[in-house]
């Protein structure tokens, strides 16, 4: 039996709106994760450069665990096994909300953010101690020497490792499937399981994944070229 | 608390229903890590040296392989092995082989691109004195150039069977009984205690990925130390 081809299937109608509403749904939750990510990776990023010895060692055991495991299984951790360790008033805020997309952001941010710790970490030791001697010497205290010198000059250089930690995290959300979050890769496995057309809809999915990818990283190549040569000029 | 649900069903995490059935679990999951990285390493290698090449027609193809796999997320790559291998070859194959094909097509892009940086990170004058002293560019390659590029890759290399490692986990959506697939059944059956058999199965990946990444850091630091005498 040949297989016949049928595009229009999938890119129009029902299917087509299953698409575009996974679509958004993708780049929602990726969205949310990524401010969540950013923020929990520079608090563990400060905690990882700050002298107290309980703060990073919390910070280091946080960041290997994370990093060293994969993502499905801490996407089932919090989806299974979060209501027993969680308190009840946090499971109960949990419930009342879109339960299955607030464990996939939870767990895609808790993932991220490892990574981002480590970025944004080699990307302060880029930045010569000196300048943070320097600025303690002018009387700024270490969160203010933070604050205004050190993180400034290291967020550019880190920008497109940082960047390429977004682009994962959009791919890693397609993991969420698994629990229920129907985002790109849901409906298309929904389509394919609806009409038989997996490869309309899985190549339609791609290329959608692909060209987030490839837009991205074209905007920090053209960052890169500019920006950065800027800088060490 | 119920650890011992977890301690009943230890053995079936660490390798299945083995040797009165199917092997499974960590042990599963590690035989696939291994064979990933085995087919990675050598269709990597390849796609690597072809894109350095300075033929168009060796270099354009992979080009687009490298930044197509890229972009892609890894559950996608499986599900076209998994739902359009038998559309286009026309036979189902076995999920747990199909699983293996996937991890090792979208782990080759990965490797071609540390091999490409790890060849240009060569000094040019290597290749120009083995073109120099006779050699073809293949030669060079074999016998001058990747050896010596291979060797400060080696890190790399180790990261990237790390995230393998990890990314064998979703060849459970497929249905492959690996270490991931073997948790969600004991926590299916029992119902009791999710919480103690899922952070049992995030250590013992950890445990698996940690002994690499030290193992890696390790190297790093040493192949440093080697160069910097080196210079």
């Amino acid at each position: 039996m040949a297989y016949q081809f049928d595009f229009g299937l999938v890119v129009s109608g029902e299917y087509g709106d299953w698409i575009l509403q996974g679509l958004a749904i993708t780049l929602k939750i990726s969205a949310i994760s990524i401010v969540l990510a950013l923020v929990m990776g520079t608090l563990l990023c400060i905690l990882r450069i700050t002298k107290v010895k309980p703060l990073v060692w919390i910070a280091w055991t946080y960041t290997e665990f994370f990093r060293n495991t994969p993502l499905l299984v801490q996407i089932f951790f919090w989806y299974f096994g979060s209501y027993s360790v969680l308190p009840d008033g946090v499971n109960r805020w949990l419930n009342a909300q879109d339960f299955e997309f607030s464990c996939g952001v939870i767990a895609l941010s808790f993932y991220t953010a490892a990574f981002i710790a480590e970025d944004l970490r080699s990307g302060i030791f880029a930045i010569p101690k000196t300048q943070l001697e320097a600025s303690r010497a002018c009387g700024l205290s270490f969160m203010q020497a933070m604050g205004y010198v050190i993180l400034p000059q290291a967020f550019r250089i880190i920008v497109p490792p940082l960047v390429s930690q977004f682009l994962n995290l959009i791919k890693n959300s397609s993991l969420v499937m698994t629990i229920g979050v129907m985002d790109l890769t849901y409906m298309a496995r929904q389509i394919e399981s609806h009409t038989f057309h997996g490869f309309e809809a899985f190549t339609v999915s791609t290329l959608i994944y692909l060209s987030i990818s490839l837009i991205v990283s074209f905007s920090i190549q053209q960052y890169n070229l500019r920006v950065l040569r800027t800088a060490t000029r | 608390m119920h650890w011992d649900i977890v301690w009943n069903n230890l053995d079936y995490f660490l390798w299945g229903a083995y040797p009165n059935g199917p092997l499974g679990g960590l042990a599963m999951s590690i035989l696939m890590a291994l064979a990933g990285i085995f087919g990675a390493f050598w269709l990597g290698l390849v796609v690597g040296v072809c894109r350095l090449s300075s033929r168009k027609w060796l270099n354009m193809p992979s080009l687009v392989y490298i930044e197509v796999i890229r972009g892609t997320p890894l559950l996608m790559v499986i599900f076209w092995f998994f739902f359009l291998a038998p559309a286009v070859f026309g036979f189902n194959l076995p999920d747990w082989q199909s699983a293996i094909i996937a991890l090792i097509v979208f782990t080759s892009a990965y490797i071609a691109e540390i091999v490409r940086a790890g060849v240009l990170s060569l000094p040019k004058g290597q290749m120009e004195a083995a073109r120099g002293t006779g050699l073809s560019h293949t030669q060079a390659m074999i016998h001058v150039i990747l050896p010596q590029a291979l060797q400060n890759m080696i890190p790399s290399f180790v990261n990237q069977f790390v995230s393998l490692t990890k990314d064998t986990s979703l060849a459970y959506i497929i249905g492959v009984n690996e270490l991931t697939k073997t948790a969600t059944q004991v926590n299916n059956r029992t119902m009791k205690a999710p919480f103690e058999i899922f952070i049992t199965i995030a250590v013992l990946y950890f445990v698996v990925c940690f002994v690499l990444t030290e193992f890696s850091r390790r190297l790093e630091a040493r192949t440093n130390r080697y160069q910097a005498r080196n210079r």
